[in-house]
């Protein structure tokens, strides 16, 4: 117990990057000192240019080596995992990647530890969703945001309102054969809670108001409600789409099935091949997803690095962090990778703009996204969304009750 | 004799299970502090707990459990009985077809999950084949269908290959016996065959009862998790325990452990003669044999 | 007339077993055939893969996964838990089937309480006591929980087939001056071998094929079984599912057990008609 003092003590005092200087290579990191050897606990995807981060790191700090260990791929069973090293109280991973989402519980379970690290240069956004309750515990790595990939072959003008969207739609389609409007993320997932929430910000509401409450019952979410089961209901989004994870989605609009689809950046360099498995490559543009009465809202997806609060050397697992988040590292995993980073000068990069054509669309996208509710409990809100999201989009529920229900449910949820 | 079984189950099962049932009646881990924190500790909650038990979601998994695991078991005894009759018998590629029949068993289920999800896919090869465009991964009841086809493709050569054991201790004697008495084959399936294989295939049906009651990956990775249309019981405290609700996973957990310990407390009592017999009754019947 | 009903059978005996052949093996081929087509074309549905590409195989052996020596890991798990569950079995089966004592259904119904209750919720108290004890990426962390799996299948199982052996053939050979033991291995052993090695066989690639110890207990990369790299395996992006990657891996950890069991199926049933012949 008393060691837990001194190390938070000794945390606090570390205020600033530049006092956090590591001891000079050669030295032996002294025992007791939160310096040493660290693990990081990631998982394989990116995992080459993770690999060229750390790499560098090593090189630089030879007594405080980092060592990647893979995770399994899929979100859930890296939770259980992470959850799981926790409960035993295990140092099994220094730093971890955690899902954006996961902050609030991790913090407030105590799984994490507190950081001091400089933000400066971050999008806003990101920063905001490794926070709890204002105080950082994870630092942003990857962000994200919805985006709407739409065929220029077939589209001048990307449409702004849901209404717009439909007119384009209804001009276009009868010309097409086997093509659909609209597809997004509506299986029973967190990409269903993604698209629900996407759907309510974009007109103009938000699921859960600055205090904290659940707004179903507002005239925005019900239009938000509306808008995706009429959309069902008209066979304006297919009804494969309540199958759709991000790849099955980007597989019918690679193959032109769908003229607009909702995903993530990582679907334009997929669309772009041109080895034969898109048959849109040049064909189709990325914009900011349209909403009710203008330009949308969308949710901010992403990934954070934390520092296990079991963790033995958490100064160097901290210094870690700020070296993988540092300006010149985030420079050189963007060139090698198109997944997003949350450091603002990227996106006005000609360079970089050059590379990734998407990244100014991405940019006025982060910036307008909403994160989604924060919540000790967030496995439970996410649950009690996808409920009765699924409901409404199905048709299972009409559009009032699923919302009212959604309403009692997460009231208590969020206390 | 028994000693080195007792000690590793009771260092791998009873320790776990004694302290999962305790679990079932704590609270932990739903209390926050004024600073955010969640207070840890927990506190005795009676059977709070098992409020969930009479509620919809687990009375609706219980309901899917069940179903699955009559259908299922049904139909791989069935089949895994013709399995086996097929593999006994000799004949040219007999070597191919055991060995076709051991590759559902064999795959990885995690990767068998996979594969069926993708023959299952809304524009997968199932639809291709068959020329339809039913949505076999949303919740409905085609959903139902494509778990118990894939299940059955996976576990029947589990009983085809335990009743081909049962078989082959079948003394050739009997079946020449039986010809001699001019029985027809169905005749000697019926009354030689199958009573003679009935040990083996108890315990096929008795283990794959138990499991099927337990099932829980293949509609998870083929389906999802919380769809009402192929929730199981284990899927419900699976879905649970990742959202650390481990007061009422336990309890789930134990309700579900009780509810299979009945069912086969009950196939054993019924059909299980076989299976329990006394050694003293067998060996007056190795007497009378003697005599 | 007979000659007709016969060939009638014969006929629908082989409509059977092409039947039952083709429903073990669609499936498995829509996966091979998948694990041979290049990420390109991984949506496909022609029924053989145009082009042919070793690009999902190539992946799997990429030299940062290491699944060569996941599959090493996987065949010394799988091996020892065989090996041990069935010693231990067998001895407690035999017991079982044999000796008189009070209590004797109680053991047995023990022994299958095991089964019933759900594994999801051992996996957490299994863990912390591994961690008390030190067992976290080891071995035994791995074989241990899975014999407790495979060991009810094989008392149950073992226990019915000796119980199904005539007690006179023991006796006999006691008469003619064996020990119990070594009756019960000349004699008893050989005859329940069908059972003996059907066991074998379904604990092997039970274990073979467990995941969620594995990957609870085990964090050390040069000690992860097969079954948790598998689950490692990514696409190209973040929600990029490398399906003909781990289709590939599948294939591979399949085939070699389907081999591997054929192999000594053929070896035991030589051995046993040799041993009757004596």
């Amino acid at each position: 117990m008393k060691a837990t003092h001194v190390t938070a003590a000794a945390l606090a005092l570390c205020a600033g990057l530049a006092a956090c200087g590591s001891p000079t290579p050669g030295q032996p990191a002294a025992e007791g000192s939160g310096r040493g050897p660290i693990t990081f606990l990631g998982g394989k995807f990116e995992a080459e240019s993770v690999q060229k981060i750390v790499d560098a790191w090593n090189a630089a700090h030879p007594d405080e080596k980092a060592t990647v260990v893979l995770l399994p791929e899929s979100a859930d069973e890296q939770r259980r995992k992470l959850i799981q090293n926790a409960q035993t109280k295990s140092d099994a991973g220094d730093v971890m990647l955690i899902d954006a989402v996961w902050t609030s519980e991790f913090a407030a379970n105590r799984w994490v530890a507190e950081l001091t690290l400089d933000t400066t240069g971050f999008l806003p956004n990101p920063v905001e969703t490794g926070k709890y309750r204002g105080k950082l515990y994870a630092m942003p790595v990857f962000t994200g945001t919805g985006l709407l990939y739409y065929r220029t072959d077939l589209v001048k003008e990307p449409p702004k309102t849901w209404d717009e969207m439909k007119r384009i739609c209804e001009e276009v389609l009868p010309k097409q054969t086997g093509m659909s409007c609209y597809g997004g993320q509506f299986d029973k997932y967190e990409g269903l809670t993604v698209n629900f929430s996407e759907a309510v910000a974009s007109a103009g509401g938000e699921l859960l108001d600055a205090s904290g409450q659940p707004q179903l019952t507002g005239d925005a979410a019900r239009q938000a409600a509306r808008f995706l089961a009429d959309g069902f209901k008209s066979g304006m989004i297919p009804k494969e789409a309540i199958t759709y994870k991000e790849e099955e989605g980007r597989v019918a609009f690679q193959e032109g099935k769908l003229l607009f689809y909702r995903n993530w950046a990582y679907g334009y360099e997929a669309a772009q091949k041109t080895d034969g498995s898109s048959k849109v490559n040049g064909r189709f543009d990325v914009a900011p997803i349209p909403g009710l009465t203008g330009i949308g809202a969308g949710t901010l997806g992403g990934n954070n690095l934390a520092v296990s609060a079991f963790s033995k050397h958490k100064r160097t697992a901290q210094d870690f962090i700020a070296f993988m988040t540092s300006p010149e590292q985030i420079r050189a995993f963007a060139r090698t990778s198109s997944m997003p980073v949350p450091l603002a000068s990227i996106y006005d990069d000609p360079e970089m703009i050059k590379k990734y054509p998407y990244l100014p669309a991405l940019k006025e996208g982060i910036l307008a996204a909403k994160p989604r509710p924060k919540a000790v409990r967030y496995g439970d809100v996410t649950a009690a969304i996808q409920e009765s999201a699924y409901a409404i989009v199905t048709g299972a529920k009409p559009v009032e009750q699923g919302l009212s229900e959604l309403q009692a449910a997460l009231g208590p949820l969020l206390k | 004799m028994l000693s080195p079984t007792m000690i590793v189950l009771a260092l791998v099962v009873f320790y776990p299970l004694v302290a999962a049932m305790r679990e079932s009646f704590y609270e932990s881990g739903q209390r926050l502090d004024a600073d955010g924190f969640v207070v840890e500790g927990e506190w005795f909650a009676g059977l709070a707990n098992y409020a969930g038990v009479v509620q919809q979601r687990f009375l609706n998994a219980a309901l899917n459990t069940t179903l699955f695991t009559v259908v299922t078991v049904a139909l791989e005894v069935v089949l895994g009985v013709a399995m086996a009759l097929v593999m006994r018998r000799a004949f040219r590629g007999r070597a191919f077809l055991r060995a076709s029949i051991l590759v559902p068993w064999a795959v990885p289920t995690a990767v068998a999950g996979l594969m069926w999800k993708w023959i299952f896919q809304a524009d997968g090869v199932a639809n291709a084949l068959l020329g339809t465009e039913i949505l076999w991964t949303a919740d409905g009841p085609w959903a139902k269908l494509a778990v118990v086809v894939a299940d059955v493709w996976k576990t029947s050569p589990f009983v085809g290959l335990l009743v081909l054991a049962g078989l082959q201790i079948i003394p050739a004697e009997v079946y020449e016996a039986a010809r001699v008495d001019g029985a027809t084959p169905r005749q000697t399936f019926w009354r030689v065959t199958l009573p003679l294989v009935k040990p083996a295939l108890l315990v096929a049906v008795l283990f794959r009862l138990m499991d099927a009651l337990r099932v829980f990956d293949l509609p998870y990775v083929m389906i999802g998790p919380r769809k009402q249309s192929v929730e199981t019981l284990s899927g419900l405290i699976w879905d649970e325990a990742t959202r650390v609700h481990y007061g009422p996973a336990s309890a789930y957990g134990t309700a579900l452990f009780l509810y299979i310990a009945v069912i086969a407390f009950v196939f054993v009592k019924l059909l299980g003669a076989d299976l329990l017999s006394d050694v003293r009754a067998r060996r007056k019947e190795a007497a009378r044999d003697g005599a | 007339m007979a000659r007709e009903r016969v060939r009638a059978r014969r006929f629908w005996g082989s409509a059977g077993m092409l039947g039952i052949a083709l429903y073990c093996l669609v499936p498995f081929y829509w996966m091979v055939v998948s694990s041979f087509r290049r990420t390109a074309d991984i949506h496909d549905k022609t029924p053989w893969p145009a082009p042919w590409s070793l690009e999902s195989y190539g992946a799997v052996f990429a030299a940062d996964m290491g699944f060569g020596r996941s599959l090493l890991n996987s065949f010394v798990v799988a091996g020892t838990t065989t090996l041990v569950t069935l010693a231990v079995g067998t001895l407690a089966a035999y017991a079982l089937a044999r000796l008189e004592f009070r209590g004797k259904n109680v053991v047995l119904a023990l022994v299958i309480a095991v089964s019933m209750f759900p594994g999801a919720l051992l996996i957490v108290p299994l863990l912390e006591l591994f961690t008390t004890i030190g067992w976290i990426n080891t071995y035994q962390a791995m074989i241990v929980p899975s014999m407790s799996f495979a060991l009810p299948l094989t008392i149950w199982n073992l226990t019915t087939f000796f119980r199904q052996l005539p007690y006179d053939l023991e006796q006999a050979a006691m008469i003619d001056g064996c020990t119990p033991f070594a009756a019960f291995r000349r004699v008893m052993l050989p005859l329940a071998a069908p059972g003996v090695f059907t066991t074998a066989i379904l604990a092997f690639i039970a274990t073979w094929n467990e995941f969620i110890i594995a990957v609870t207990m085990v964090n050390d990369q040069a000690r992860q079984p097969a079954t948790v790299r598998i689950a490692q395996f990514t696409g190209a992006a973040q929600f990029d599912t490398p399906f003909g990657t781990q289709m590939a891996a599948g294939v591979l950890v399949t085939i070699p057990l389907v081999l591997l069991v054929l192999f000594f199926q053929r070896r035991i049933v030589a051995g046993l008609t040799a041993g009757a012949l004596k």
